[in-house]
């Protein structure tokens, strides 16, 4: 049996309260996101040579394909909430399974990236500002990757599976959209601006 | 949000394509054509961020959907959005000066950056196969 949405009917908003509640999340993350990035900035402006040296290792290829991953698993996501209007089961979790995979992609080549860079001796904590602000930044953006992830596998086999809580495809695709978009703000910053 | 006229998702996503192609493309070749001063800054700024800004409108829009959204949508992404300037042009005031009255910038920036040089240098030297990274040398872990 699916919950019962009993707020939706008292929104005066006219959105969803489930919708309603997604945006406040992405305003929440605007701030968090924005406000690491305003740091960046600060410490970029300040420090820019040292930190145009370092920026300079950063692997822009492993960089660029990451974003094609994500671009690709937002298109991915919002075909799933295309077919979840349509009420289509299938088309629906094979969107949602294709945007996971693509997910996986990009935590792999993450991966692969901080390992070979960590190897290197860009060590999590100790090899200078730039450092920090790039494992705290892509490291916390790889966390909501995962986290979109988590939730869009319970969403795939325990909500569309059974036909129920169509809603939260739109959903969950809002918020992963908004990954994205901080992918496409901290690809510049740290990859291609050396 | 029904009956709003949608430009196709398969067109948004060439569209972003295209721009991810562009954003790429433009740093390089001021890279290879070894562009210095106003033009490279210009360039890159223009291509790799002014870029940036248009794709996350366009995600916003047409994946989002806030383009079609009911008005209070954007009114919490414009109110956060507002805070976040605040904070940031609050702050940059003071924070962008080299002193202040309770605080000195009292690090070398030239050392800072010799440190950074020597660091990339070695790690290129680990990748090359050329360091172990585990043997003790000059430029190990040690403080600078």
């Amino acid at each position: 049996m699916g919950h019962q949405i009993i707020a939706t009917g008292r929104s005066r908003t006219g959105i969803p309260t489930g919708r309603l509640a997604v945006w406040w999340v992405i305003g929440s993350e605007i701030v968090i996101f924005g406000g690491l990035i305003a740091t960046y900035l600060f410490n970029r402006f300040l420090h820019g040579d040292s930190f145009s040296v370092d920026a300079g290792a950063t692997n822009t290829f492993i960089g660029a394909i990451n974003t094609f991953w994500l671009l690709t698993s937002s298109y991915f996501v919002v075909l799933a909430h295309s077919a979840s209007e349509r009420r289509d089961v299938a088309a629906t979790r094979k969107w949602i399974w294709l945007t996971i995979l693509l997910g996986g992609f990009f935590m792999g080549f993450k991966a692969y990236e901080w390992t070979h860079e960590i190897h290197g001796g860009f060590v999590l904590i100790g090899a200078g500002n730039f450092w920090s602000f790039y494992y705290t930044a892509t490291g916390l953006h790889g966390f909501h990757v995962l986290c979109g992830m988590v939730i869009m596998a319970i969403i795939a086999e325990k909500d569309i599976k059974n036909g129920r809580n169509w809603h939260r495809v739109e959903n969950i695709g809002l918020y992963w959209h908004f990954v994205d978009i901080v992918w496409i703000f901290l690809f510049p910053l740290m990859y291609i601006a050396k | 949000m029904a009956g709003d006229s949608h430009p196709s998702y398969g067109k948004i996503y060439i569209w972003l394509l295209v721009l991810f192609v562009i954003s790429v493309a433009g740093p390089e070749i001021a890279e290879i054509a070894g562009m210095e001063g106003a033009s490279r800054v210009i360039l890159v700024l223009t291509t790799a961020f002014g870029i940036a800004l248009v794709k996350a409108y366009m995600v916003l829009a047409y994946f989002m959907h806030l383009k079609f959204e009911k008005i209070y949508a954007p009114y919490i992404l414009l109110a956060c959005t507002s805070l976040l300037f605040v904070f940031f042009f609050g702050t940059a005031t003071d924070v962008m000066k080299p002193e202040g009255h309770n605080w000195n910038k009292d690090f070398d920036e030239s050392a800072v950056k010799t440190e950074a040089v020597e660091r990339v240098e070695r790690a290129k030297k680990i990748f090359a196969g050329e360091l172990d990274p585990h043997a003790e040398d000059d430029h190990g872990d040690h403080d600078h």
